[in-house]
């Protein structure tokens, strides 16, 4: 899969990106990209900028210099939701869903940038504003069902705060993929699950790729994860790139054990 | 909820976790308040709520034949026109988030617009047909223009300047008459100043004129407005756009990165809700046949706001009770014999829903009870002036008779001549110790704040009868705003309001 995405154009690019905070470089002359129908993971201890990576990408932040492209196209300047409309969503270390909106409305309103009725049309509920409401709601559930039994049925209808803390992972999941993305950018989706759940996610990420066509860019501190389906690994250190390339050459990389573990680990080893 | 929910998973098919029946249930158990509030609400769930709008609007409709009253039917149009402003309002500040202390700009520069047009301010007499879309346009542009700072400020800065330009206006309208708009070395009364644009033409339509000496024509114009508004406005709800304004207040930041463009968003729900109130305005200023400066100002906003909170920013059904039930509880309290029932029964009620349990909140009705008798015995004793005072209401001192005011009169102590113009007014020095005492009984704990009670509530009725109940036009808002705290204290989303929860 990986030598076959590595003669693919990239579809996510970053070239010689920086920024920093205050004289604090987070992210320095960093070159990353992602190749269609790839599954990326980005590691590194923490404050090693992978968060910064993605609030850079999805336009939070807006980089001192370098350029991010997708698909070939600059990303530079374009308002968050103007890069969700080219194609690139996210999930959010910290759980940020519409905790008092149903489940199906959370997935619902991230279609916002895929419709295209006016407020005029859906106050006279005319026929556009109707057809793509229908469309939605069967988009919404189409999304939830990609989780099996977890996020359907009876729970469509019931706030988001009353799930559980692995089904709000998956219900951030469903609604990032709602926006029709072409890149998913997942921080840490196994971040405070159980074995069991994060056995699953791992699975689910596969399954993103494989049935929903995402290329997938994935930040994760659990190592079973990223060695379970990373075609690529990419380890930061204080904003700098200190190692590429498959799960176990990076992982035995040893400026990413000393980054992991102090200098002494690697002399010891 | 049906009683039997499909089973959250089958154990066969994978491991149960997050599936099981507590985190099922913990909708039910969060989203129902309880109570008389929640089986209303539960009624209300259950009939289709365009049922509930009509039987709303159909009522008030038809009061003008309920009723020969004017001042009744009258009530009813000034309540209607607070019903659309506090729909209006809800748009911004219940759905979307936005702090939207502008508000009230937009209903007076409707009103003033219209009366420029249909008044001999200018000469201007537009037909209404013409005026009141240009106005309702025109309001909406201005509601674009003025939130354009919510570009660059979020939040409590947003609001502090929409709370600018409304003293902006408000300056304006009041002083405008006096500035040289134009260079021509003399001024240019535009909003004719203090005394405002007077003599408006009266709505117009199909060549009917509505006369604003019959409110029952306004009534029904502003019911009719009410409607179609309600209906699109809940039909916007429910679409694309409602849905990015509810995402909008409850994660700006998460919205946008989910594809919703939420500056745009809050400047449109300010729009819109602009366009509500420009309605509102137009018929304002046919109703009371003029606009004035003093009738746009923070002090309307607050009360909107009121309504708006105390029903439940974000449920149409809400604010509209809201609306109805803030405005109709001013009007009743400017009467002080219909204030006297509010206020005793909304002291019954608080002793009632807050005193638990029952043995406590027996022993303080008893207590009650007995310590006014003994004061008022002992003031008798003394002397019988301190006993001789008449059961007053109003301008003239009327009846002591009758059952109610027999209770009272042997319950607290009537001063002779209490009610005497520059007389000695042993409520004013009350009034001060009662609030001292309301202060020590947030303080205390236990059985001590119940001890205090008493002697609390007694001085309060004595405060009452003696002094807030005549000067309606404060103790009006004064009784209203206790029940606000109490409420917002009870009930932190509003009466029909959902319960919302924030989890970090």
């Amino acid at each position: 899969m990986s030598e076959q995405a590595a003669d693919r154009k990239p579809l996510l690019e970053l070239q010689k990106v920086s920024k920093s905070f205050g004289g604090l470089n987070v992210i320095d002359d960093l070159d990353i990209h992602v190749n269609e129908h790839e599954i990326v993971s980005v590691i590194g201890p923490n404050g090693a900028g992978k968060t910064t990576l993605f609030n850079l990408i999805t336009g939070v932040y807006r980089p001192d210099g370098g350029d991010i492209l997708l698909d070939g196209q600059s990303l530079i300047g374009l308002r968050p939701h103007k890069i969700t409309e080219r194609g690139v969503a996210r999930t959010f270390q910290t759980l940020r869903l519409f905790l008092n909106m149903t489940v199906k409305e959370n997935v619902m309103a991230a279609q916002y940038v895929r419709t295209k009725a006016t407020i005029v049309e859906q106050s006279l509920q005319l026929p556009r504003a109707r057809r793509e409401e229908r469309e939605m709601n069967a988009f919404a559930e189409e999304k939830l069902g990609f989780f099996g039994e977890r996020l359907m049925g009876y729970r469509w209808n019931q706030p988001a705060y009353s799930l559980s803390y692995a089904n709000r992972r998956r219900l951030e999941i469903a609604r990032a993929t709602a926006t029709r993305p072409r890149i998913l950018l997942l921080d840490e989706p196994a971040a405070g699950m159980n074995p069991v759940e994060t056995h699953e996610i791992t699975e689910l990420i596969g399954k993103l790729r494989e049935e929903g066509g995402f290329t997938i860019l994935l930040i994760e501190h659990d190592m079973h994860v990223v060695e379970g389906i990373s075609d690529r690994v990419v380890a930061l250190d204080h904003g700098v790139k200190i190692a590429e390339g498959s799960f176990d050459a990076v992982a035995t990389d040893p400026r990413v054990v000393e980054a992991y573990l102090g200098a002494s680990a690697t002399k010891t080893k | 909820m049906s009683t039997n929910p499909p089973s959250p998973s089958d154990p066969a098919s994978g491991p149960q976790i997050g599936a099981d029946e507590w985190v099922r249930r913990s909708g039910e158990r969060n989203t129902g308040p309880g109570g008389v509030v929640g089986f209303l609400q539960r009624v209300a769930d259950r009939t289709p709520h365009i049922l509930l709008l009509v039987a709303f609007l159909g009522f008030a409709c038809a009061i003008p034949f309920l009723t020969t009253n004017v001042y009744v039917v009258g009530v009813a149009t000034d309540t209607m026109l607070y019903v659309l402003l506090a729909v209006g309002l809800n748009v911004a500040v219940g759905w979307a988030g936005m702090l939207d202390l502008g508000y009230v700009i937009f209903y007076g520069f409707a009103a003033y617009l219209f009366a420029e047009l249909s008044s001999a301010h200018y000469g201007i007499h537009w037909a209404t047909w013409q005026s009141v879309p240009l106005v309702i346009a025109a309001t909406i542009g201005l509601g674009f223009l003025l939130s354009l700072p919510s570009l660059r400020l979020s939040g409590d800065y947003f609001a502090i300047v929409m709370l600018f330009f409304l003293q902006i206006f408000n300056n304006f309208t009041a002083n405008g008459y006096t500035w040289d708009w134009f260079g021509l070395g003399h001024p240019h009364d535009i909003t004719g100043g203090p005394t405002g644009i007077t003599n408006i033409d009266p709505w117009r339509l199909f060549g009917h004129a509505l006369n604003p000496n019959k409110p029952q024509d306004y009534l029904w114009i502003a019911s009719a407005g009410v409607f179609v508004i309600v209906i699109l406005l809940a039909s916007v709800n429910k679409s694309r756009t409602g849905r990015a304004w509810r995402a909008l207040r409850e994660d700006p930041l998460a919205a946008n990165l989910m594809g919703m463009p939420v500056k745009w968003l809050g400047l449109l729900a300010i729009a819109v809700g602009a366009g509500v109130a420009g309605f509102a305005g137009t018929v304002n200023a046919s109703y009371y046949q003029g606009v004035f400066p003093d009738a746009f100002t923070l002090q309307l906003l607050i009360l909107i706001y009121a309504m708006v909170i105390l029903g439940g920013a974000g449920s149409l059904g809400g604010v509209i009770f809201g609306a109805v039930a803030i405005n109709v509880l001013l009007e009743v309290l400017t009467t002080p014999n219909h204030a006297r029932w509010v206020f005793y029964a909304a002291v019954l009620l608080g002793l009632l829903a807050k005193v638990r349990p029952w043995k406590v909140l027996a022993a303080v009705l008893a207590g009650l009870v007995g310590f006014g008798l003994a004061m008022h015995a002992i003031a008798a004793a003394i002397s019988a002036r301190w006993v001789d005072g008449p059961i007053a209401v109003g301008p003239t001192a009327f009846s002591t008779h009758g059952f109610f005011a027999t209770l009272i009169r042997h319950w607290v102590v009537l001063p002779k001549g209490t009610y005497e113009v520059s007389n000695y007014k042993p409520g004013n020095y009350a009034f001060v110790i009662v609030i001292a005492m309301v202060l020590t009984c947030t303080v205390l704990k236990g059985w001590k704040r119940y001890v205090l009670l008493v002697p609390t509530i007694w001085l309060g009725a004595f405060v009452w009868e003696t002094d807030l109940v005549n000067q309606a036009a404060t103790t009006r808002y004064l009784l209203v705003g206790a029940l606000l705290i109490t409420l917002m204290a009870t009930r932190p989303n509003g009466l029909f309001g959902q319960q919302r929860v924030e989890i970090v």
